[in-house]
């Protein structure tokens, strides 16, 4: 077992939940949500707030199946969403069911971070597991990375004014646990490790239920190749992803900007001498 | 492919999670809109200010840069009014990051102020009692070197709307920067007209000639800029039968209330400045002077539009998701 981090004791403080590989600090980490075990107990949503300390977000009654929390937000770092589907036989087209899809949201902690990068204070930063965490102490709340985030994950807090969103739990992190949620989860529907290790566990994972006739399992999140250059927490889901309110092809907003610099810059001197041209013509008093 | 062969059967999958919005509201409010049009009007008046100082006409260089420094000093307010955290409206300068266009347009905008604010303190200096030869040039320098930034002020907000998720903003990223170009242009040129009117020179020929020119060139280019954003929003499908496409966000309520005006106040504002005051008569003056305006009222009216426009795209996930979809899965290629 790897030695990660040296208790104030001076022991050794190794990685030994059930199902969690063991992983060192500078190793990019991240989460796998195995949507096809959630059984949406909510205890990630429950142990997220108990362990980061997040206000309540209020009592709504959303009559959404059994999610009355309704989406993220700056005070929801995980929300498990209920999706209840009429499942009909594919003879005779008829409805002969239900079926419920359970899963977990979370901040993705993208390859690319649209909130990191628009970030003008530099509170959003990139910690050494390549997550991506507000500090606090910085953010003055301007709201250009509630605006950029393709996934609309983090938000404002009304009353702080401050944004806030999952952290994957950096202190954790840092003392060398497991994030919260994926303590508590119960099926292990929420996966912690090295992002390596858990894509090649999703790509077995995606397979295994290919062949036991899930056809509709896919993967969302885990190609580098993909719009945000892959998610730091990615997802196996049982239906396409606006199905669960996820956007099907994100792309971080600052892929354009290069381009939207130079947009910018030929106007400006567009407009400089459009003003020249107009003002200094002639040789009278204007 | 012709467009009766293209997928029949409307895809049926839901666009997101019992019909909430994908993405998240802007947190930004009216004060962002309007910091968007003062931003534009100080740019566009600073370049009236510097020309009429290179042209030896103090009184008129004297006014712009004092309506420069209002518009400035609207600005800051909005700015720091619509921060979660006013009080640390500071830490924007902790950092230079060219990924982050706030981060980049603090400094422009910090820049943009101290040379105005210079030009300013210098003009102010000598009716104090600095000697006129070290006020002068040192007002006109700050002021030259005011207009010089001016144009990165007035496109660098462009590239702050549209370098987000919002779909109308970052859609019409190619667009936005021409129309918030064209739109601060025919501020600041309207802006002398009334700075011209007011002081009421009285030398007969045209009526501010060059003001006149600047605002209805500005004009021209916003409109132009505007008509190529909504031809591009409109090539942007959505695949939903209500809401075709991203310029769907503009055609309904308060967008497209907003982007009407807006409009009509640039293009009745414009044709009025260009025909009146060709000859500098006190009724021509008034009526150029209104015309003005009512250029100043489309140009903020546009902002607004366009920030309104924003927030309906962000709210409704039919934009976000319906384009990505499509993307996906071209409705050609639909097995
Ligand atoms: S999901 Fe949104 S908040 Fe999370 S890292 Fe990506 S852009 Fe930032």
């Amino acid at each position: 077992m790897t030695i990660i981090d040296r208790s104030s004791t001076g022991t050794d403080v190794t990685l030994a939940g059930v199902g969690t590989p063991a992983y060192d600090r500078e190793q990019r980490v991240g989460f796998f949500t195995d949507t096809s075990v959630c059984i949406g107990c909510k205890a990630c949503e429950v142990a997220c707030k108990e362990w980061n300390d997040v206000p309540a977000d209020g009592l709504e009654f959303l009559g959404r199946s059994y999610d009355n929390t309704g989406r993220l937000s700056a005070d929801t770092w995980r929300h498990v969403a209920f999706v209840e589907q009429p499942v009909a036989t594919p003879e005779t087209q008829a409805v002969s069911g239900m079926r419920w899809l359970m899963s977990s949201d979370v901040c993705k902690h993208c390859t690319s971070a649209a909130c990191l990068e628009v970030c003008p204070t530099g509170a959003l930063f990139r910690t050494e597991f390549e997550t991506v965490v507000v500090q606090q102490d910085i953010c003055n709340g301007c709201g250009y990375c509630v605006s950029a985030c393709p996934f609309g994950v983090i938000d404002q807090r009304k009353g702080d004014g401050r944004v806030w969103k999952c952290t994957l739990c950096y202190d954790r992190l840092r003392g060398g646990q497991t994030p919260a949620c994926a303590q508590a989860c119960p099926t292990q529907s929420i996966q912690f490790g090295p992002l390596e290790q858990l894509r090649e566990r999703a790509a077995t994972r995606v397979d295994a239920l290919h062949q036991q006739g899930v056809a509709d399992a896919r993967l969302y999140g885990e190609d580098p190749a993909d719009g945000v250059g892959g998610f730091g927490a990615f997802f196996l889901l049982l239906d396409r992803p606006e199905v669960y309110g996820l956007p099907p092809d994100p792309v971080s907003t600052t892929r354009d900007l290069p381009g939207m610099w130079r947009m910018a810059g030929a106007a400006a001197l567009g407009m400089l001498g459009l003003a020249a041209g107009s003002l200094l013509e002639g040789g009278r008093r204007a | 492919m012709p467009r009766a062969e293209r997928r029949m059967v409307p895809d049926v999958t839901p666009m997101s999670y019992y019909g909430q919005p994908v993405l998240k509201a802007p947190t930004w409010k009216w004060p962002i809109a309007g910091y968007l049009f003062t931003g534009g009007l100080a740019a566009g008046t600073s370049l009236v200010g510097a020309s009429a100082r290179i042209r030896r006409d103090r009184r008129l260089a004297s006014a712009a840069s004092a309506a420069t420094l209002c518009a400035l000093g609207a600005s800051s307010a909005f700015l720091i009014e619509d921060l979660g955290r006013p009080s640390r409206f500071h830490h924007m300068l902790r950092v230079v990051k060219v990924t982050s266009p706030m981060s980049v347009g603090t400094w422009i905008f910090s820049l943009f102020s101290a040379l105005a604010g210079a030009s300013a303190a210098a003009e102010v200096g000598e009716r104090a009692g600095v000697p006129e030869r070290v006020a002068r040039p040192a007002a006109a320098v700050a002021q030259v070197g005011s207009a010089l930034v001016a144009p990165a002020l007035a496109t660098y907000t462009a590239v702050l709307v549209s370098d987000t998720a919002v779909p109308a903003w970052h859609d019409a990223r190619r667009q936005l920067p021409w129309l918030f170009a064209g739109s601060a242009t025919a501020s600041g040129g309207a802006m002398g007209v009334v700075l011209s009117a007011a002081l009421a020179p009285c030398g007969g020929g045209a009526f501010a000639a060059g003001p006149r020119r600047m605002a209805v060139a500005g004009a021209l280019v916003e409109v132009g800029a505007d008509e190529a954003m909504h031809r591009r929003l409109r090539s942007i499908n959505t695949g939903d039968v209500a809401k075709p496409s991203v310029d769907s966000a503009y055609a309904t309520g308060q967008p497209r209330r907003l982007a009407r005006a807006a409009r009509a106040c640039t293009v009745g504002g414009a044709a009025a400045v260009a025909l009146a005051g060709r000859r500098d008569r006190p009724r021509t003056r008034l009526i150029a002077g209104a015309g003005a305006l009512s250029v100043l009222s489309g140009a903020a009216l546009q902002r607004f539009a366009i920030f309104h426009a924003g927030r309906a795209s962000a709210a409704d996930p039919v934009y976000t998701v319906g384009p990505q979809r499509l993307r996906l899965v071209p409705p050609a290629g639909q097995p």
